[in-house]
This record gives C-alpha cells, structure tokens and sequence, in this order.
C-alpha cells in the first residue's frame, strides 16, 4: 500500500508546484498510515535523494526524455506500472499540464475516481472526501471517491511546503520500458519572458487603464524587480497588445500566485474568475467605483502613471 | 473527416453562484444556461473553421443531460453542427460522462474535440478519459488544430511555451484560447437548426467512480485596505511587514 507522488522537473529542478504536492502527499500518507513514493520522470539530475527533507523514504525515477506530457499514453502505462507493482492506494499530481494531460487517462486505466483541482487532504473519517475548487474559484465541491484506488490532482499554492528533517530519500532507477509513440513532435517554443505564468509565485498584470502596448514598461519593470511574471487582461490581448499567453482570466489562463498586482483592470466577473485564488490581491486604478476594490485585500485609487514609478522604486530600495 | 464535439451546458460566466437543499444543490434560480464557452468557442467553432476549408466534413455533437439541455443543443446546430444526440442522464461524473461519448465516438469518428474544461466543475478530465477508453492519442490544452495529409498538426501548450505535434487519427483534443475565433449564429443557421437531427439516447450501463457530496462558498474578503495615492511606497511596507507577500 503507498501514496505515488508524481512530481515534475523543470531546468533539473524539481518544481514549486511539485515540493507542494510532495508534501501532501506525505501528509496523505501519515493520515493513511502508509508510505509515500516519489516518481520522477525526466532527465537525471543528482539531488533527488534531498527530497527525504520533505518526508519521502523513496524516490523512482525514470530516465525518459521525450515529452511525457504530450506523450501521455504513454507516461500513463508507465505510471500505471508502477502503481501495480508498488500497489498503490493513491495517486497525487499537481493540477498542472502534466496533471491534466495524465490524470483522467490513469483514472481509467486504473480504475481509480479522480478528482482534479483539490485544494486540502481529502475527509477520510467516513468515505474519501477531497475538497476541490469548483466555478473557477467561487466555490468548492466536495467529491467522495468511490473506488478502492483514488487519484487526485491539487491545485497551486494550495498546500504548504512542509520540510521535515534532513533525511535523505532512497533513489530507485526505474526498470520498465517505456517504448514508443505514434506521436511526433514537430516543433517546441519557449515563451518570452523569464517567468512562465502558471508557477510564478507573484504576478503583475496590465489592463486597457494603461491606454496602450507602449507603456507596458511599468509592469515589466515592477515584475522584474520582485521576480513577477507579467500577465494581462482580456481586452488587452485581444486588442494585440500583449501575447494571448499572458492572458488571465475566465477564458484564459487561471492563476492562484502567492501575489497578484493588477494595475488599470476593472475586475470583470470574468477577470476575478482567473485570479480570485490568488493569495493577496492588490488593485491599483483610477476609478474608485472599479469592482475590482472589493475582491482586493490593497488597493490604491490612483493613476498608475504616477503611482507605479513610485512603487518600483519603493520595491528596488527593500534590498 | 468525421468530428464529434462535446457538448456541455453551463451557467453563464455572470451568474451568481449559491447552493439550496442544505448546500448539496446548485441554486438555479434566475440562472442564464449556456454551452460552456471552452466547447463553444474553441471547439466546435474550430470543427466549423475545418468543414468550412473540406466540406466534406462531418460534425456531430454529443451531449449527455437531460431535456432542458436541447436550447443549447439547438444553438450548437444554429452555430453549424450537422446533427446532434443527446444521451439523456443527468450524471456529473466525469468517468460515467466519458464512458458515454466513448461509446459513440468508437463509431467511426477521427476526431472527437472537448472543451479545455467546464467552467462549473473545472473537472479538464472528460477528454483524456475518452482517448483513454478509446486506446487513442490524446492531446490536452490545444491552442491550434490543422489537417495535413491525413494527420492533425496540433498546437498545444506546454511548460513555459509551446509544442506543435503531429498526430494520426483517431484522436481526441482538449481545446482552449487562441484555436478559434468566436462567432454568433446567423439567422439562416438558426432556421436550419430547427430541422437538423436531434436524437435522443439512453446511457450505457456504467460505473460512476465519484459523487458530488455537497458544496461550499469561499469565506467572505475582510474588505480592502485603501492606501493614499501619494504614499505608494505604504504598500510595498504592507506587502512586506503585514502580508508578507514580498
């Protein structure tokens, strides 16, 4: 019986999101009364045994290269494997591309209920009920899995990173053949920008109240100075002012950082949809009646053009 | 080329969202019904977009709930969908649903296209548990989808960028932003709608994995804190000493 905890590298290093989804899942495992396994898939890097500090006693990782995300039927056989041979009892992810892109395939492979989007330890006093974040972040469900084996996807920034000790976590090298696909990867692109949205920590973004693409400055400038990814609202991206990737809301992407800094946006319901899991909210605008204000926990009615070099300076002085 | 597109039906994006019957409800009281922008916008207007470059196209829609779901199913025919079966079950599980599609898009279809997600469960799971059931390639997350030479090129998002990947049929694609510009039924598509097939299925015998217990709202925020436009720099002290969020 154990808890398998997929967790994902980015740049040899096991990601934010994933130290998350570590730690719930060893805290899954002590509610269970049962062990916690890591499964890392992805080129090797040499510290993986560092991740005992977060609970593990085991780390399997596989020496696999290829995109397992776009690939998923066959990241799926493989992790299936390794449920069965280390006869697992749940499985966690992060709600990441990952996540999605693998969870709902193993869900059926195994046949095992998912829920994706978990945003605490699942209830298991009577049943297995996990909380999840239902209608883009206006509430939450609560699902019980019916099935002996339970898969759940958690949500960013949903779980504290909890470091035990200085354990050190023993490294398997994974035996089982992962084969080949029937699909090919024509073209792989980074984004521009140093900081990929869906794991930035702290988030600024612009709206139409900045009048055009060429005062974007500011928010590059006060994203830089605090490690932010940039972000935009919807109107902004359509208008081709900023790339379609950087668009957060309902229809674009959804965002939970610990920060989100929201200079020149309104707060449509729609907006609000995509970032009402952010941990604290600040909203800079000049129009006091913004609906924005009352889903913010700062906020400065004020123009950004005076505002925002204020700001950047302030934050750049911090040290 | 034979497309099925999913269909679901969810509250508009405005609607208030609040629970009934000891919060195990949703309250749907006053509450406007759409399809869910994710299958609308992206999905089926893409299917559109191909049978408009090959008229040789087929495009069916499938949706699994009960009769109050036939509006939207009717605005899906008026946007373009050729014909349309409903599999009457009013089931939220998302391993019930899937198992439903699967059982009809194993009848032929090269394609089968989702929604990236519903905006009302935030589930982004009906479509890898259909190409899983289907032994078929499944790519989540796309942002574009083309026809060349009898495989799909397909656009997806991945970790801080971008694939294009190549793939043959069938296959099963999650779409999102950036796959289709949205468009409103004409008034000849919605007369057409009128008379396009609309059939009604029972469900297959299935398992569900999973059952919706009961709902919660997040608690309420303690309010925003105004800080003076002339003293920005309080609130970096704040994001610094009170929230520490910096």
């Amino acid at each position: 019986m154990s808890v398998i905890i997929i967790a994902e590298l980015s740049e040899k290093k096991i990601k934010k999101q994933s130290l998350e989804v570590i730690s719930y899942g060893v805290a899954l495992a002590n509610q269970l009364g049962t062990d916690s396994i890591a499964l890392v898939m992805g080129e090797t890097v040499d510290n993986l045994s560092s991740l005992g500090k977060y609970g593990l006693k085991k780390v399997i990782h596989q020496q696999h290269t290829a995109s397992m995300l776009s690939d998923n039927k066959l990241a799926c056989r493989f992790i299936a494997d390794v449920c069965t041979q280390e006869q697992a009892k749940v499985v966690v992810f992060s709600n990441s591309l990952l996540g999605k892109a693998v969870a709902p395939r193993l869900s059926v492979k195994l046949r095992a209920g998912l829920v994706t989007g978990a945003v605490k330890l699942p209830d298991t006093s009577n049943g297995f009920k996990v909380r999840k974040s239902v209608f883009s972040g206006k509430a939450f469900a609560d699902v019980d899995i019916l099935t002996p084996i339970k898969i759940i996807s958690l949500n960013a920034n949903a779980f504290e990173i909890i470091q035990q000790s200085d354990a050190v976590a023993e490294v398997v090298e994974s035996s089982i053949e992962i084969g080949a696909g029937t699909l090919n990867i024509i073209e792989t692109k980074k984004n521009e920008g140093n900081i990929s949205l869906a794991d930035a920590d702290r988030v600024v973004s612009g709206g139409r109240g900045l009048k055009g693409p060429e005062n974007w400055g500011m928010i590059e400038e006060l994203a830089q100075a605090l490690g932010a990814a940039t972000a935009c609202s919807r109107p902004v991206a359509d208008s081709n002012w900023r790339p379609h990737h950087e668009h957060v809301g309902q229809t674009g992407v959804a965002i939970s950082p610990n920060l989100y800094i929201a200079v020149g946006i309104s707060g449509a319901i729609q907006h609000l949809a995509g970032v009402n899991r952010s941990k604290t909210i600040v909203v800079i605008n000049s129009d006091p009646e913004a609906p924005f204000f009352k889903a913010a926990d700062y906020g400065i009615v004020g123009d950004a053009f005076q505002v925002m070099p204020k700001i950047i300076e302030a934050v750049k002085n911090l040290g | 080329m034979k497309i099925l597109v999913c269909i679901s039906r969810t509250p508009d994006t405005t609607a208030k969202i609040s629970f009934t019957n000891q919060n195990t409800t949703f309250n749907a009281e006053g509450v406007q019904w759409i399809i869910n922008p994710y299958d609308e916008w992206y999905a089926l207007v893409r299917a559109i977009e191909l049978k408009e470059k090959d008229s040789t196209t087929i495009i069916h829609l499938i949706n699994v709930g009960n009769n109050e779901n036939e509006a939207i199913i009717r605005k899906a025919l008026a946007l373009g969908g050729d014909e349309a079966i409903r599999i009457n079950s009013e089931s939220n599980d998302p391993f019930f649903i899937a198992q439903q599609i699967a059982a009809v898009a194993k009848d032929g279809y090269d394609l089968v296209l989702t929604g990236k997600e519903t905006i009302d469960h935030n589930g982004s799971s009906i479509g890898g548990m259909i190409a899983e059931l289907l032994d078929a390639n499944y790519i989540s997350l796309a942002t574009k989808l083309d026809i060349e030479n009898g495989n799909a090129i397909v656009g997806r998002e991945a970790d801080g960028g971008e694939e294009k990947i190549s793939a043959p049929f069938p296959l099963v694609v999650s779409c999102q932003k950036g796959m289709a510009e949205a468009r409103i039924p004409n008034m000849r598509g919605i007369m057409a709608a009128r008379t396009k097939p609309l059939k009604v299925a029972e469900a297959v015998q299935s398992e569900s994995f999973t059952a919706v217990t009961g709902f919660d709202l997040p608690p309420a925020k303690a309010g925003v804190k105004l800080i003076p436009a002339d003293t920005p720099e309080l609130l970096v002290k704040l994001l610094r000493e009170e929230a520490k969020a910096i």
